[in-house]
């Protein structure tokens, strides 16, 4: 009895702090509820091996929970698409299809953007320790890879954002390579 | 010797030489009993892929029980046990260490594969292009994939090769192997040494497969584990158990019964296994007879056998009870003449099945034809040297007349019957559009329960179907391989227009010799190409300094040899080659499977883009309806034939057309009824049907044929109609039996003629001609 009193105090008392400041669950109610919508978008890759970053643009279209889509319209025009865990990729009349479910690097990588997206806190820290910095209108929120395979490949995610808006989703790749990409919304919903 | 010694001894060398025939006789419970003898090209592909194709050795395993990581677990070390056997070609669980080979190999031989390596290719606009190619690319999504490989690989040949493969229909992964859509099982595809149509190597690795996993699921602490194991080798396997299965058990049902019916009758042992010498006698010779013409006896041949013994029973029936009182000699005078023509009626009703292209069918005719015959000239010619029934055979008179009195009363029923006939021949005809099954698949002996988990499995798996071919021939294999490359490059063509979704060739890992040449000539030397490459990337952000390794693997490929058949070994590429690149009598064949786009394939765009090539396109499902829609029409003609020969017998012997009308009227009625009342029992027609209606004339005509002969006379006495209601017996139970049989073909042809041949002598007394009144 009394050990029970006891752990229910503790908890209590850890959960003081979490309901004053901005923290990660606040964070993902606000993602949560952004319902979707478009938004141009610039990425920056920079690459040890070229001179110059590789620079793409193009739009993204985002319907919660499970539509995303990336088109892409400069260097060459190609669409990413995520429906559910289908993920297709066109470009120059060849398609490709992905099954995400049997692939679960690819998944996890995936997750780290649509995870942040949809506010699927549970999702993020399947893959990835979280931490939050800033306050609701300039958050910085940044994913570390929890699993040896991912940080194989990525160091570091970086999202930052304005209430339920990201901005920008920076990734930090094993090898040093980066690629930052920056979001406008071109309409709120 | 005494004359019976002599016929007995004689009887006895030629039934010692048929068991010697059948000891050595193949017996075979596959597919084979459906695909054609005389084939058409396309049936020739759909029989050999059938037979030997990569499609016909594949089981699907499914592993269900325990967590996802213990499935994962087990799933890993089946694949570990069976990957070594012998009896497996490949076992694949999605596990990511057997696909490091495949892309080592093709990144190693990229230059040789890859059919974007032309001299354009290296010239400094070439390189210009592919490279600024490359560096958009890494633009994408899938750019990360691809920047390690860029040092190396700048134009992208590696991308090219991975282009034409199909990386849409792979199953799902959980825990690293793959998984059912639901991801409750693991999920495992295992190809055999063994062919498809090597039923007893398919047996041999289902029971590895079972003993292996028996082993490895308790060392992985599942409790519950659990395999679902399917493929067409498994259905091989099935099929042979149960035919084999349903041969000795109709035969044992059919077998007692017909004794204890003989033995009521004779109640003596010496002439009731007197009585069963014709019916051995015939089966003997039925086998003997398939095994010499055809070399191999099919299991459903000798499970028609049951049906044969109800049937050849009848002779030594009609000698022992018609020649019990009067003797032999009245019985040859009387009797025999009827009973021959009723014979030659059942063997000519049977002897048209022998010209069906559909072996089966053939085999089922000659095996009847050779056993009645069989049956009848032992009775004829052996019985009599061994033994007469005088006075031993139970006196069957009382029952006859009480038989006569009852055929007396079925005569008011002339009218009722007549009303009940055109009741049939009107539902049929209201009917005739569902009566009949139109796929080949209603004569499978696959149980409907091995069908479902076949396709929830295929489902799961995505396994291969191959349902569109592109087959082609050619004399040896290199051309084999260009004739490949030159149909792969039409192919490309409907591929870029969207209206296929890709293909597979044996060509795409095993280029042919000339194309590997042509490819390595396109290739500069060193200081051709590091000037060349300077020049192309000027205005590049990749500096020519990082390509090192470009060019020093390009050096390489120009000294390499080519790839050979060998080269692949180690890798699941030498399994795809081996499996789309056959070598057969003369020469090699090459297929093509196609995969369908967004689109439907449409079969005329194939066959206008193969225009003028000597490819040849195929529809597998299209070739299966059209060979089963083939047989229906062939056995239609056939049984017509049969009915015809069965006519002008008759019309020969009998010399009447009234007589002859009395004899066939209730022969058709009889099939009328038969079919009439499955069809409204919900039983759908199909070819064996089809085949049971000619053998209900066959065999019914004996009866018919009784009445005739008795009206002839002016009376039927009632040891002959004893004799008949016994025979009649032994043959509905001969037939019946096979009712009971689950291998479609069987089950067809007993509740076709079972039944049929009861209505059959029951309508020979209802319309018998009046004068025949005793």
């Amino acid at each position: 009895m009394i050990k029970r009193l006891v752990s229910g105090l503790l908890l209590a008392a850890l959960a003081l702090p979490a309901c004053a400041a901005f923290d990660v669950g606040q964070l993902m109610d606000d993602l949560a509820r952004h319902k979707g919508g478009k938004a141009k978008f610039v990425e920056k890759k920079y690459i040890s091996l070229l001179d110059k970053p590789v620079i793409s643009t193009g739009e993204l279209t985002y319907t919660a929970p499970a539509f995303l889509e990336k088109r892409t319209l400069t260097p060459k025009v190609e669409t990413l698409r995520l429906e559910k865990d289908l993920l297709s990729i066109e470009r120059e009349k060849q398609k490709i299809s992905i099954n995400l479910a049997s692939q679960p690097e690819a998944l996890a990588f995936i997750d780290s953007i649509r995870g942040t997206l949809t506010g699927n806190r549970a999702a993020l820290e399947k893959n990835y320790l979280l931490s939050l910095a800033g306050n609701p209108d300039k958050w910085v929120l940044t994913l570390l890879p929890s699993d040896q395979k991912i940080s194989a490949l990525v160091l570091r995610i970086t999202v930052s954002g304005s209430k339920n808006q990201i901005r920008s989703i920076e990734y930090l790749q094993a090898d040093g390579d980066r690629a930052v990409m920056s979001i406008e919304p071109l309409e709120a919903r | 010797m005494s004359k019976a010694g002599r016929a007995f001894l004689l009887w006895l060398l030629a039934m010692l030489a048929g068991a010697a025939i059948v000891w050595n006789s193949r017996f075979t419970a596959d597919m084979s009993f459906f695909l054609p003898s005389h084939p058409s090209a396309e049936q020739q592909v759909l029989v050999d892929q059938l037979k030997e194709g990569v499609v016909s050795r594949l089981l699907m395993v499914a592993i269900a029980g325990g967590d996802e990581t213990q499935r994962a677990a087990l799933s890993r070390e089946l694949r570990g046990r069976l990957a070594k056997m012998p009896e497996f070609v490949s076992v694949q669980n999605g596990e990511s260490d057997s696909q490091a080979a495949d892309r080592d190999f093709l990144f190693r031989h990229r230059y040789l594969l890859s059919p974007a390596v032309t001299p354009e290719r290296f010239t400094v606009d070439g390189l210009e292009k592919s490279i600024s190619d490359s560096v958009d690319r890494l633009a994408s999504p899938l750019g990360m994939l691809l920047k390690p490989l860029l040092p190396r690989d700048p134009t992208g040949e590696m991308l090219e090769l991975l282009r034409g493969l199909n990386a849409g229909a792979q199953p799902d992964s959980k825990a690293g192997v793959w998984a059912s859509h639901d991801g409750e099982r693991a999920m495992l595809l295992i190809q055999t040494t063994a062919l498809g149509s090597d039923t007893d190597g398919q047996e041999n690795a289902i029971k590895l497969i079972r003993a292996q996993f028996a082993e490895a699921a308790p060392g992985q602490g599942i409790a519950n584990a659990s395999l679902q194991l399917s493929g067409p080798g498994l259905f091989a396997v099935n099929s042979r158990a149960t035919i084999k299965d349903e041969v000795s058990r109709l035969s044992t049902i059919s077998t007692l019964a017909i004794v204890a019916v003989l033995f009521f009758v004779y109640r003596s042992l010496r002439l009731l296994g007197l009585g069963m010498l014709p019916v051995v006698s015939g089966a003997l010779a039925g086998v003997v007879a398939v095994s010499l013409a055809y070399g191999t006896v099919f299991g459903i041949t000798v499970g028609f056998g049951s049906a044969l013994i109800g049937e050849a029973v009848d002779y030594s029936i009609y000698y022992f009870v018609q020649s019990g009182r009067n003797g032999l000699t009245d019985w040859k005078q009387r009797f025999w003449p009827t009973i021959r023509l009723g014979v030659l009626t059942s063997t000519a009703g049977f002897g048209a099945l022998l010209f069906s292209g559909f072996p089966g069918l053939a085999q089922l005719g000659l095996y009847s034809l050779a056993g009645v015959a069989t049956a009848a000239l032992v009775t004829r010619f052996v019985l009599p040297q061994l033994g007469q029934a005088n006075g031993q055979t139970r006196d069957l008179t009382p029952f006859g007349r009480r038989a006569l009195a009852g055929v007396q009363t079925l005569r008011h029923l002339r009218w009722p019957v007549l009303a009940l006939a055109l009741a049939a021949t009107a539902t049929l005809f209201a009917e005739r559009e569902h009566l009949w099954n139109p796929e080949l698949a209603a004569l499978s002996p696959v149980s409907q329960a091995d069908q479902a988990v076949d396709m929830a499995l295929r489902a799961d798996i995505g396994a291969p179907d191959a349902r569109y071919l592109v087959v082609i021939d050619a004399a040896d294999r290199e051309s084999a391989l260009r004739q490949a490359e030159a149909t792969g490059q039409r192919l490309d063509a409907l591929v870029a227009s969207g209206q296929l979704g890709g293909y597979d060739s044996p060509s795409r890992f095993l280029p042919s010799q000339a194309s590997q040449d042509a490819r390595r000539a396109s290739l500069p030397a060193a200081d051709q190409l590091r000037p060349r490459l300077q020049a192309a990337l000027v205005d590049s952000p990749l500096a020519a300094g990082k390509l090192e390794g470009f060019l020093s693997d390009v050096e390489q490929a120009r000294g390499a040899g080519n790839i050979e058949r060998a080269s692949l070994n180690g890798t699941s590429l030498a399994l795809a080659v081996d499996s789309l690149l056959l070598p057969h009598g003369a020469g090699w064949s090459v297929l093509l499977p196609l995969r369908a786009g967004e689109q439907a394939i449409a079969p005329s765009a194939i066959r206008s883009a193969l225009a003028g090539n000597d490819a040849l396109f195929i529809d597998m499902k299209a070739e299966f309806d059209k060979l089963y829609n083939d047989y229906l029409h062939e056995a239609m003609l056939l049984s017509l034939a049969g009915l015809g020969a069965i006519v002008v017998l008759l019309a020969a012997t009998l010399r009447s057309p009234r007589r002859l009308g009395a004899v066939l009227l209730p022969l058709v009625l009889a099939v009328l009824l038969v079919i009439a009342g499955l069809h409204l029992l919900g039983e759908r027609l199909h070819l064996m049907h089809l085949i049971g209606m000619l053998l209900i004339v066959a065999v019914g005509s004996n009866y018919a044929l009784f009445f005739d002969r008795a009206s002839d006379e002016h009376r039927l006495d009632p040891e002959t109609l004893a004799s008949m209601l016994l025979a009649n017996l032994t043959t509905a139970i001969g037939f019946g039996t096979l009712a009971l049989s689950q291998v479609p073909v069987l089950h067809a042809v007993g509740v076709t003629v079972g039944p049929g041949a009861i209505l059959a002598l029951l309508l020979a007394a209802i319309f018998a001609p009046r004068a025949s009144a005793a």
